[in-house]
């Protein structure tokens, strides 16, 4: 039988104050999915990562635009949505270098995008400038 | 609902003791960011982070401890974190802390750790 894929939308303004919200609405979802303790941790902080960046980065703070997440959940996978309007960035220009190294240039960027590719199982970026740009993370559920 | 965020800073015996509260995000790394500069600002360099009651932290949060590190060093002090819980400190172990970094168990620990060179390259 084929399995019945369930969407969740959650629309909130571009502000960090919201990232709790966003953090709770995740965690609602996974866990109605049956996803651990321990890797809902992980598709938290994924989201939040993500959405940080684009309230900070792609949208500067500007309160007037909206933060869209929408999350897909089917029997082995839960699939998050993240798109935005704002300046897009390629993520393969995003520093990768050891933290020692960032310390002693006193860089701190870059990490999130480090930790959302280890925390999920995968993920992408499709980036039209000046019209669209989606992020695409998707963890399986393990059984 | 997501816990509330609070910081509280102690100083006492030579040592800054920040004890974090909640989850620190993008939104209230800020205040984390404030209050270790507040202590650098009293020229004191001997810094514990208490996470025992924190609840989550993003890379806005492990920002503020990679921003100070050096310079607090510099100054022939440290920044060492204690009280962890095995899910908050999922970030800081992805990202490879522990190299640069001294996690403690619990304050008074911590305080002892400073007896210890420090650990790094600088």
């Amino acid at each position: 039988m084929e399995s019945l894929e369930r969407n969740f939308t959650l629309q909130v303004p571009s502000s960090t104050a919201n990232l709790a919200l966003i953090r709770e609405f995740v965690s609602s979802t996974a866990s109605q999915a049956g996803f651990s303790e321990n890797d809902i941790a992980k598709l938290e902080l994924a989201v939040d990562e993500a959405c940080a960046n684009v309230i900070e980065h792609a949208y500067g703070h500007d309160i007037s635009k909206e933060v869209v997440v929408r999350v897909r959940l089917d029997d082995e996978t839960l699939k998050i949505d993240i798109e935005d309007t704002g300046n897009g960035f390629d993520p393969e220009l995003v520093n990768q270098e050891e933290l020692e190294q960032l310390v002693n240039k006193r860089k701190t960027g870059g990490l999130g995008m480090r930790l959302m590719k280890t925390l999920m199982d995968e993920v992408r970026y499709e980036i039209e400038p000046g019209k669209k740009n989606a992020l695409h993370m998707m963890k399986r559920l393990k059984k | 609902m997501p816990s509330p965020f609070s910081i509280a800073t102690d100083s006492a015996d030579g040592f800054a003791i920040i004890s974090l509260e909640g989850a620190v995000d993008a939104h209230t790394a800020p205040k984390f960011e404030e209050a270790v500069q507040s202590v650098i600002d009293a020229e004191q360099y001997k810094i514990v982070v208490d996470c025992e009651k924190l609840t989550y932290i993003s890379s806005a949060g492990l920002g503020v401890f990679m921003g100070f590190i050096e310079e607090v060093r510099d100054e022939g002090g440290d920044i060492k974190i204690c009280g962890l819980s095995e899910k908050v400190k999922q970030p800081f172990e992805i990202l490879g802390f522990e190299t640069l970094y001294d996690f403690c168990p619990d304050v008074e620990s911590a305080k002892k750790q400073f007896d210890e060179p420090v650990k790094g390259g600088f």
